[in-house]
């Protein structure tokens, strides 16, 4: 097929549409089912954003069993509000994130609960990984480059959102778990195996920007980090008849200052 | 001034360039020069220091305690560790410590987190997030650059379960930790007010901020 001319080209580029490939969005995602609204993806290597309302699922699924996806959440609406590690962990007594606990901004509020997850198989201590590091282990860090680095990856998201490097604080990654010793060492336990999921409820509106690059405690030479694929749908926000509303004081109180600035905000 | 290692309140010898005492409850901040050591001293004992650390050039680049844990393997710093920025790039290094160990998993109090840890009644307690916010706005610092910091003197542990938790300190009076700059870095300082946890063992007491140059 001829590009030399408007008409060749044109009829060159359209010819390459609804090309399929494992790691792409499907688009819209209501294509997999009525209540979908986000469907795609993410190659090793690979990053998504998306904002999220209020009430939505994200399911995130490690396809082949070396997914290392690390999240960030901001309020989509005042996005200096943001996911805080540290309080997620501190707040509600507990390192090792998984099904049941709350993933806290610094407004002492809830960005998002975890509705199903391996608390084994997350980590909250090492975050992602820098270009100098990738460089140092892989050769490259860069995101154009055979093995991006997590930060890199973060930069290229927030900016779609209009955040830079300054909004880019601490993550929590899944699929990947470490351990500390009693001395303070990490042991890291490995991939979850083929088909974990990991489920995060919106429990305000968010952004949420994900990377999915190897751990920066993988041993292995090559870099190595295999395809998520994430699903999310429209629902309803953690109600306070559930048990997880009640689950902790401090989760009760962090779920009470969710509503409170919802209702003031006129978007509960 | 010099002045002999017996007098000196720095852990490493040179000649004493700064020597501050920060009251309790109080914020503190200053350009530390590559090569410089900052000395730490806890005068009355078990006073958690929050501290962040931006390279002074360029704050967009800024300490990072993910990339300083995954860098060396666990969880506590002490003599060695090497505080590294969100580029992974060594900003101040841990050159002596008579403590042992501090905490950078923790992060710092606010008032939003407080009402969530003790209740409500809290809100209108001083903390570290105000003192941070209050000092970094001297140098065009703001929210967004706050991440999770280094809480000298302050004790972590995490259990096997993973439950972990702000418990008993096990720094005493005088004991200090130095840092030695490895670029030009801008240190911001919370002394911590917390009195609902254990971290300043409930009673917030003032600290010593000391620089030298070799």
């Amino acid at each position: 097929m001829s590009t030399a001319t408007t008409a060749g080209a044109r009829e060159h580029a359209r010819a390459q549409g609804g090309t399929v490939v494992d790691c792409m969005p499907i688009v819209p995602a209501t294509r997999l089912g009525e209540n979908l609204t986000w469907a795609e993806t993410i190659p090793g290597g690979g990053y998504a954003s998306r904002r999220l309302a209020r009430g939505t699922t994200l399911r995130l699924t490690d396809l082949h069993g070396d997914a290392c996806v690390s999240v960030l959440l901001f309020n989509a609406d005042e996005p200096w509000e943001r996911l805080n590690v540290a309080d997620t962990v501190k707040v509600l007594w507990q390192a090792y994130v998984g099904e049941g606990h709350l993933l806290l901004s610094d407004q002492g509020r809830v960005l998002a609960s975890v509705t199903a997850g391996a608390r084994d198989r997350s980590d909250t201590f090492c975050g992602t990984t820098t270009r100098a590091g990738n460089t140092e282990r892989y050769g490259d860090g860069s995101a154009h480059g055979p093995s991006p680095a997590g930060r890199e990856l973060f930069t290229l998201a927030a900016a779609k959102h209009g955040l830079t490097r300054r909004d880019l604080p601490p993550s929590i990654s899944f699929f990947q778990g470490v351990r500390v010793g009693d001395d303070g060492t990490f042991t890291r336990l490995g991939p979850a195996g083929p088909g974990a999921t990991v489920e995060l409820r919106a429990e305000m509106p968010v952004t949420v920007l994900l990377a999915n690059v190897p751990h920066p405690l993988d041993p292995r030479e090559a870099y190595t980090c295999s395809p998520v694929e994430i699903r999310a749908w429209s629902g309803s926000p953690t109600a306070h008849t559930d048990p997880l509303w009640s689950r902790s004081p401090e989760g009760e109180r962090a779920f009470a200052n969710t509503a409170d600035y919802l209702t003031a905000r006129g978007i509960a | 001034m010099t002045v002999s290692a017996a007098e000196s309140p720095a852990l490493t010898p040179g000649t004493i360039v700064l020597d501050q005492t920060v009251a309790a409850r109080a914020p503190w901040s200053a350009i530390v020069r590559r090569g410089q050591v900052l000395t730490i001293v806890d005068l009355h004992g078990n006073q958690a220091v929050d501290c962040l650390i931006y390279r002074a050039d360029d704050t967009a680049e800024r300490y990072s305690a993910q990339d300083t844990l995954a860098a060396q393997g666990g969880i506590f710093l002490t003599t060695g560790s090497v505080l590294r920025s969100s580029e992974g790039r060594p900003l101040m290094t841990v050159v002596a410590d008579e403590v042992g160990r501090h905490d950078t998993v923790g992060g710092a109090c606010s008032r939003e987190s407080n009402t969530l840890r003790y209740g409500h009644h809290t809100k209108h307690q001083h903390a570290c997030v105000e003192n941070f916010l209050a000092e970094g706005a001297k140098w065009g610092l703001g929210k967004r650059d706050l991440v999770s910091n280094i809480n000298w003197y302050m004790n972590v542990p995490v259990d096997p379960d993973g439950s972990l938790g702000i418990v008993d300190g096990i720094s005493a009076p005088g004991l200090r930790v130095a840092l030695r700059a490895e670029l030009d870095v801008l240190v911001l300082v919370s002394n911590c007010p917390q009195i609902n946890n254990p971290c300043n063992g409930f009673d917030p007491t003032p600290v010593r901020m000391v620089v030298t140059s070799s």
